[in-house]
C-alpha cells in the first residue's frame, strides 16, 4: 500500500492521517476537503487516478498544514518517528516538507524499523533534506525537475537557491548533471528527471529519454512534477519494477498534459483528469510492443 | 545479544554535516546579542559561534541558523532594524545566491525562472497565471496567494514567503516586475 507524506498550504490544517479519495477537484480525507491545485494534493490526486485504472486501494496519507513556517512539518516529523515503525506500507512517498536534516535522519531511522522495508520515494523538500543528509542512497527514487537536478549535482549547494552558476541547469547538459549527482552520491538508486525531455537514470547511466509529445506550456504549469511523482508512486505500489514504472510514468504524465491541450495558464487538475485516458494509451502501447517482441 | 542485530542508525557523511545551517554576519557584537535574543524568543534554534575564516566582514561573532528559513529570519531581523551584513551557508561560505535568470517567452505569456522557481505572467493582463518548481511548503501557499492576481497587486514572496524557495521566487518576481514595467 502506498503512503504519501506531505503538507497542505493552510496554517490551521491539523495533523491528519487516513485514506484519501478524490471528489471532483478536491481530495477528501475524512471530513476534510482540499482543492487540488499543486503540491501534495496534486500528487495524491494523480496517484488516486492511476490507482483507479490499476485497481489499487486508495492511498494512505499523513498530512499537516504548513505555509512554510515549519511548525506543521515538525509536528509531522515527530508523528512519523513514532508511527512509522509499526506501519506496513510497501511504498512511502515523501513530498513537500520543510527540509530539516536532523528530522530527516530521525524519520529514516524509523523507516529502518519497518519490516519489510518499504520502497522510499522522495521529491520536493524531503528530497532536499535527503541530499543534504548525505543519505540519498537510502532511496529508491528521486523525482527532481531540471533545476533540482542541478542542485543534486552540486555537491556544495545546501539548497537550489545556492546552486553554483557553472552547474546551473541547461537542458542539453542533463546527462552530465546526472553523472555528477551519482559521482557525489547525491542521487537515489533511480532518478526520474522532469524537463523538456524526461530522463530516467541510475548510476549505470541514462536508461530512457521520453521526449514526446512536446508541450512547452507544461513547463510553466505548477504541479506537473507533483502529478509525475503521484503516477510513479502508484505504479510502483502496484508491484511494477521501478525502472519500468518511471519510464511509463514519464510517458503517462506527458500524454495527460498533452491531452489537456495546455497553455501556460492551465492548472494541473486539468491534466490530472486525463491520466486514465493517457494510461490506457500508454499501457496498450506497451502491450503491443511486448507482443511484438515475443 | 539483541543489540548485535539492531539496525545501524543511518548517519550523514561528515562532509554533509551542518549542510542545512547558515551564518548571519553582523557589524558588531551588540547586534549579534540582540539578534540572538530576538530569534530565540521567536522560537528558532540558533547559536552564536565564530564566523568561518572565509568571511572578511563583520565582528568576530556570528549566528548559526536554519538556512532554509532565511527569508523569514531576515524579515524578522529587518523589522527589528537588525539586518545582517552577510548571510552565507555554513559548509560553503563563499556560495552566492543564484543571480542568473532564464526567460521564456510563450507569446502571450512570459515565464521567468530563478533557481528552482518559475513565475509566469499573462503579458496582456499582467496577471500571474502560474507558479511552479520549488519544494518548500510555502511554495503551494505562495501560489495560492499570488496566482490569479495582477503582478502589481499580488503580495510579494518577500512579504509572505518564509523559505529559500520563497526567496528564489522573490528574485523571479523582481525580474518579472522589471521586464513588465514600462521602460
Amino acid at each position: 500500500m502506498l503512503a504519501v507524506i506531505g503538507t497542505i498550504p493552510e496554517e490551521d490544517f491539523p495533523l491528519t492521517t487516513g485514506e484519501v479519495c478524490l471528489d471532483r477537484d478536491s481530495i477528501r480525507l475524512g471530513d476534510r476537503r482540499v482543492l487540488v491545485n499543486r503540491g501534495t494534493p496534486a500528487l495524491l490526486a494523480a496517484a488516486i487516478k492511476t490507482g483507479e485504472v490499476l485497481g489499487l486501494p486508495l492511498p494512505y496519507a499523513h498530512l499537516v498544514g504548513d505555509i512554510g513556517l515549519g511548525h506543521g512539518s515538525r509536528r509531522l516529523y515527530k508523528h512519523l518517528v513514532k508511527d512509522l515503525p509499526n506501519s506496513r506500507f510497501s511504498v512511502l512517498t515523501f513530498h513537500y516538507l520543510l527540509p530539516d536534516v536532523d528530522w530527516h535522519n530521525k524519520v529514516l531511522f524509523a523507516v529502518e524499523e519497518i519490516e519489510p522495508r518499504p520502497v522510499l520515494i522522495a521529491d520536493a523538500g524531503f528530497m532536499y533534506a535527503a541530499k543534504m543528509s548525505g543519505q540519498s542512497d537510502a532511496y529508491e527514487l528521486f523525482t527532481p525537475d531540471a533545476g533540482e537536478l542541478a542542485f543534486l549535482a552540486d555537491e556544495e549547494a545546501p539548497h537550489p537557491f545556492y546552486t553554483r552558476g557553472f552547474i546551473l541547469h541547461d537542458e542539453n547538459r542533463i546527462p552530465d548533471l546526472i553523472t555528477r549527482a551519482y559521482e557525489h552520491k547525491n542521487a537515489a538508486r533511480y532518478l526520474l528527471v522532469k524537463g523538456r525531455d524526461d530522463h530516467v537514470a541510475s548510476g549505470e547511466g541514462v536508461h530512457a529519454i521520453i521526449d514526446h509529445p512536446v508541450d512547452e506550456a507544461l513547463e510553466a504549469m505548477g504541479g506537473t512534477g507533483d502529478s509525475l511523482t503521484g503516477i510513479v508512486s502508484a505504479l510502483i505500489a502496484s508491484g511494477m519494477e521501478t525502472l519500468e514504472a518511471a519510464i511509463l510514468a514519464g510517458r503517462i504524465n506527458r500524454l495527460a498534459g498533452h491531452l489537456a491541450d495546455p497553455t501556460p495558464a492551465s492548472q494541473v487538475m486539468e491534466m490530472i483528469a486525463y491520466i486514465p485516458r493517457a494510461m490506457e494509451e500508454v499501457l496498450n502501447d506497451r502491450e503491443k510492443r511486448d507482443r511484438r517482441s515475443i | 545479544m539483541v543489540a548485535l542485530f539492531r539496525k545501524k542508525r543511518p548517519r550523514g557523511s561528515p562532509g554533509t554535516r551542518n549542510q542545512d545551517r547558515g551564518i548571519l554576519v553582523f557589524e558588531n557584537t551588540s547586534e549579534v546579542i540582540q539578534a540572538e535574543n530576538l530569534l530565540m524568543a521567536k522560537g528558532w534554534s540558533v547559536r552564536v559561534k565564530g564566523p568561518p575564516p572565509e568571511i572578511r566582514k563583520g565582528c568576530d561573532l556570528a549566528i548559526e541558523f536554519p538556512l532554509i528559513e532565511e527569508l523569514n529570519i531576515l524579515r524578522t531581523l529587518q523589522e527589528a532594524d537588525l539586518s545582517p551584513l552577510q548571510v552565507v551557508p555554513v559548509n560553503s561560505p563563499l556560495l552566492q545566491p543564484v543571480d542568473l535568470f532564464q526567460i521564456k517567452d510563450f507569446g502571450r505569456y512570459l515565464m521567468v525562472r530563478a533557481a528552482n522557481m518559475k513565475l509566469t505572467v499573462d503579458k496582456e493582463t499582467q496577471t500571474i497565471v502560474n507558479i511552479s518548481g520549488g519544494g518548500c511548503p510555502d511554495v503551494p501557499y505562495l501560489a495560492r496567494e499570488m496566482v490569479g492576481r495582477p503582478l502589481m497587486e499580488a503580495p510579494s514572496p518577500r512579504e509572505i514567503g518564509h523559505t529559500l524557495c520563497g526567496y528564489a521566487l522573490q528574485l523571479a518576481y523582481e525580474e518579472m516586475n522589471r521586464l513588465c514595467s514600462p521602460s
